[in-house]
């Protein structure tokens, strides 16, 4: 069906401009999971498809409700998966979010990343894809890797880091 | 390579030896950075900028005419609020090379046309603009223009076309006028006072039913909502009363008089509007919302009158503005905040206005309402010191017109408060609102805050909502949003079915299969006996009753749970809900037992949809049934209604678009085999070739009349339900000589409008049924003012 009024597709006769393109929320950033199976390449090709998010700097009592109802705001969200701690498997601080449409994740992105999630900014990135396994923390000591050496207190991610309260 | 002349201008350019190892493509992206960027703050002023790059892009003009051309042309349509920079660029550059300009003149209106096909309406607003203003900078002659418009306004008197049409060539001409009326009267006094004449009969004579469906507030009080083409009309008579004295316009130009009016002028070639198809799909009307004006910034500079060009010019750019950058939204926060005039205009509560404008635009925001939240904190970030204040004092203002704003704005002013406040600790004065505590709980105040902090809790917990409210609000608090099993105490054991969910509740914990559920199961009697349909599939409440209650209940603790255990005994939720009947009391009980955590019934009702538990038609039967009465009114049924209808619009899409791919395969294929043609009369592989192919397209067919037939049937069901409850509504109210225009009647006709607003597109498909089945003649009047607003919108 046609749609009256602006189109932003190009036309023949003009296009578009490259200060219009400009979409840097939704780009890849340069973290690169190193956990990866695939060259660099495969996953740089899956993290452009992706409708994957991964969440981080959440609380470790943020819900899946909260998560579900904030990332619905750019579309209806096919999965969410809270990131647990692999040794007391209860939420770590992170998950991922899953679209149905990989637009609706753009707008997660766009929008949501840089925001306030439990009074806390929360952090999106592209996810090349959900593998089982993933949704557990890597530090040593279960948690995540920056909640091992964090020197600072954060009443929502279990206080002090690993190292400082293993002191 | 051309020998370029070297400009003291930084931005201009690069030494002659590098250019010549350049790739065509590099040039013209340095090309179109230099073009896009005049006009962005910089050490040298705008007219030295202009000037500089008018003497590049001359230089470029014999090897790069045409890319500049393009470009030239692409940012008149794409970036209007920098209209008047890049018509004085062009000025320049007539001035300096007469073809050239002629040639841009001749691309522009190539343009222009191109976009009228393919019905690119709000884009070739700007080329008109960007035309008219041409006349400013002696590109064009005024003369031409004048004729241009003349066939516009014309227009108006074509027969047997939609009024909109009528109006969008009507609005290309007065939206013009704020930048080339002064000139155009100067030259052309007899024929544009003609042309104002037959714009003011037009106006007076076209319809405007659609008015009331697009309106954010139905009172007048304090501002009112004015149909677009008369906001904009009175504008035009204003300026035209000031002698066309318009102030606000930067006008570059003005400081390049002498070198261009020593150019020699363009006349525009006759152009005759493209005729009307039935392809063409024009603008929809809109309504012009304010809710400021100067009283409201005492303080500061004083904000034009609704009526004044200004006004008009500084909410287009503002809105011009947005849709460059809403991808962007740090550089549209700092793009807004520099629209210069910062103080001479409140430029705060402009941008706070142009937002809210969109955001409560009737039938949809130009974009994801997300959007603007996070645009106006970044907005609070930038101006810390004003904004947030600005933003407090829209809230207010907004809030103390809930009684007469329309339900759907209410829905959007909800979503974008609680999420607002989410960000900001939930710190707000809501004892400034107890006015709204002594008031009928279904009124639009408290209603309102009700809606709030239930969203609220769902963006935090239900102790955080207890404890940001003073203890007076705990009549608007949100339930606790605990699930409620009906057999979870020893004191329901005399409850049929008790024995059955105990034996089940062990079975699932003990990891039941399917099939031992169905055994359990077997033993429950049924209540309806002699409902038994000729099939042998026996719908039984009570099992249903049974089985969904205790599965809930037992993945009670989160989304993930219960879509875990709708996955696990997906066979068991099919066969028990095979009829018709069936899939109601599986949402029904979803209801009885989720009735205070309104978000799990939602994403319940979602899963449910997507794995077939239930269907579309079911979910609309089930919100119009008489056991939803009671939260009838409820933001969320609506948005679950919302939901299931988009669900159902995006299933016939994607199979359209299957069914559309396979066709171009197959095409494809014969394409493919045509050109072997010569080699190949063997018909026989020629046609198993095509076979599967034909064969899918043959199903995909069905597929999607299937869908269609099924997305009809939906919106039947909804308006249906629509008409028989309000007509019931009516009927009480007249009968019984009360006022029908009681809060559950404003909510309900308005959910009744934001059916057909929000589904427009598709609903235009089933027009002729609707009004033949169902918006008849002998409806009430009440309800048929809806059908025939909606049809107003595309008349």
């Amino acid at each position: 069906l046609a749609s009256a009024g602006s189109g932003s597709a190009a036309m023949s006769s003009g296009g578009t401009l490259s200060i219009l393109r400009s979409d840097s929320y939704a780009e890849l950033s340069q973290y690169r999971d190193q956990h990866f199976r695939g060259t660099r390449y495969d996953q740089e090709r899956l993290l452009r498809k992706s409708c994957t998010l991964y969440v981080g700097n959440l609380s470790f009592y943020t819900t899946e409700e909260q998560i579900h109802e904030l990332f619905g705001k750019s579309g209806d969200i096919k999965k969410v998966i809270m990131g647990l701690d692999k040794v007391k498997k209860t939420a770590c601080g992170f998950c991922f979010v899953e679209y149905y449409a990989r637009g609706d994740a753009e707008n997660a992105m766009r929008y949501i990343n840089g925001t306030r999630l439990d009074d806390r900014i929360i952090r999106t990135d592209w996810d090349a894809g959900f593998k089982e396994g993933r949704q557990y923390g890597r530090g040593r000591s279960g948690g995540q890797v920056r909640d091992e050496y964090r020197q600072d207190y954060d009443a929502g991610r279990g206080g002090y880091g690993k190292t400082v309260q293993c002191q | 390579m051309s020998r370029r002349r070297h400009s003291d201008d930084s931005d201009a350019g690069q030494p002659h030896k590098r250019r010549r190892t350049s790739e065509p493509s590099e040039i013209e992206e340095r090309l179109e950075s230099l073009i896009c960027r005049v006009g962005e703050k910089s050490n040298s002023s705008l007219e030295s900028n202009l000037e500089g790059l008018a003497g590049v892009l001359e230089a470029d003009l014999p090897n790069y005419k045409s890319k500049i051309l393009r470009i030239l042309c692409t940012v008149a349509r794409l970036l209007p609020e920098k209209l008047t920079v890049y018509t004085t660029l062009v000025g320049l550059l007539n001035a300096r090379n007469y073809n050239f300009g002629g040639e841009f003149v001749e691309a522009m209106i190539r343009q222009l046309k191109e976009c009228l096909k393919v019905n690119m309406y709000n884009e070739a607003v700007h080329l008109v603009r960007f035309l008219s203003d041409l006349v400013n900078c002696h590109v064009i002659a005024a003369p031409s223009m004048v004729a241009m418009f003349e066939n516009f306004v014309s227009v108006t008197q074509e027969e047997d076309v939609p009024q909109v049409r009528c109006d969008w060539y009507m609005f290309a001409f007065l939206s013009s006028l704020p930048w080339v009326g002064k000139e155009l009267y100067e030259k052309k006094d007899a024929e544009m006072d003609r042309l104002l004449s037959q714009t003011e009969s037009y106006l007076k004579r076209r319809q405007k039913i659609h008015v009331p469906m697009l309106q954010v507030w139905t009172a007048d009080k304090p501002h009112p909502q004015e149909e677009y083409l008369d906001c904009l009309w009175s504008q035009i008579q204003k300026l035209k009363k000031d002698r066309w004295q318009e102030r606000h316009i930067l006008r570059p130009y003005l400081a390049f008089d002498s070198v261009l009016c020593e150019a020699l002028q363009h006349n525009l070639p006759p152009f005759t509007p493209p005729p009307h198809t039935e392809d063409s799909v024009y603008p929809m009307p809109r309504v012009i919302f304010r809710m400021f004006d100067y009283t409201d910034d005492p303080e500061g500079p004083v904000m034009p009158g609704s009526h004044s060009v200004e006004r008009f010019v500084i909410e287009e750019n503002l809105h011009c503005i947005i849709k460059s950058h809403w991808k962007e939204r740090k550089t549209c926060a700092a793009q807004l905040l520099s629209y210069p005039g910062n103080n001479k205009i409140p430029l705060n509560y402009h941008i706070v206005e142009v937002i809210f404008a969109e955001l409560f635009q009737l039938p949809s925001p130009p974009h994801i309402e997300v959007m603007y939240t996070t645009l106006l904190i970044e907005l609070c970030k930038l101006q810390p010191g004003s904004l947030p204040q600005v933003l407090a004092q829209a809230t207010e203002m907004l809030y103390m017109r809930l009684d007469t704003m329309n339900t759907t704005c209410v829905d959007r002013f909800i979503n974008w408060f609680s999420h607002h406040l989410s960000n900001f600790q939930f710190r707000w004065s809501w004892e400034d609102w107890s006015d709204c505590l002594t008031q009928d709980l279904e009124k639009p105040k408290p209603k309102f805050v009700r809606e709030v902090l239930e969203k609220c809790m769902r963006l935090s917990y239900h102790q955080r909502i207890i404890d940001i409210v003073p203890a007076s609000f705990s009549v608007l608090s949100p339930a606790n949003p605990v699930c409620i099993y009906k057999y979870g105490d020893e004191s329901n054991r005399s409850l049929p079915g008790y024995t059955v969910a105990l034996c089940l509740t062990i079975a699932i914990k003990n990891k039941a299969s399917n099939d031992e559920i169905f055994s359990i199961l077997k033993d429950v009697p049924n209540p309806n006996q002699d409902d038994d349909d000729g099939e042998g599939f026996t719908f039984n409440p009570l099992k249903i009753e049974v089985f969904v209650q205790t599965l809930l209940h037992l993945a009670a603790k989160s989304f993930s749970h219960s879509f875990s255990a709708l996955a696990k005994f997906h066979e068991v939720f099919k066969t028990l809900a095979e009829s018709d009947e069936g899939k109601l009391h599986v949402l029904r009980v979803v209801y009885e037992v989720w009735k205070n955590h309104p978000q799990m019934i939602a994403v319940l009702v979602d899963k449910m949809i997507r794995t077939q538990i239930v269907d579309c038609a079911a979910v609309a039967n089930w919100i119009f049934s008489s056991e939803l009465a009671h939260d009838f009114t409820r933001f969320y049924i609506w948005e679950i209604l919302h939901s299931t209808i988009r669900k159902m619009n995006k299933h016939v899409l994607k199979i359209h678009k299957e069914l559309e791919e396979t066709k171009a395969r197959l095409a494809r294929q014969h394409k493919r085999r045509d050109s072997d043609d010569d080699d190949d009369d063997d018909d026989r592989s020629t046609d198993r070739e095509d076979g599967p192919l034909e064969e899918q397209i043959e199903r995909l067919q069905e597929k999607v009349e299937s869908a269609q037939s099924e997305q009809k049937n939906l919106f039947l069901v909804i308006f249906q339900s629509f008409i028989m409850l309000l007509t019931e509504h009516l009927v009480r109210c007249e009968t019984g000589g009360i006022d029908v225009f009681t809060p559950w009647y404003k909510s309900c006709i308005e959910r009744l409008q934001q059916i057909f607003l929000q589904h427009h597109q598709i609903i235009q498909q089933y027009m002729v049924t609707l009004e033949n089945l169902l918006f008849t003649a002998e409806l009430d009047h009440h309800i048929l003012a809806v059908f025939q607003q909606f049809c107003a919108l595309q008349a």
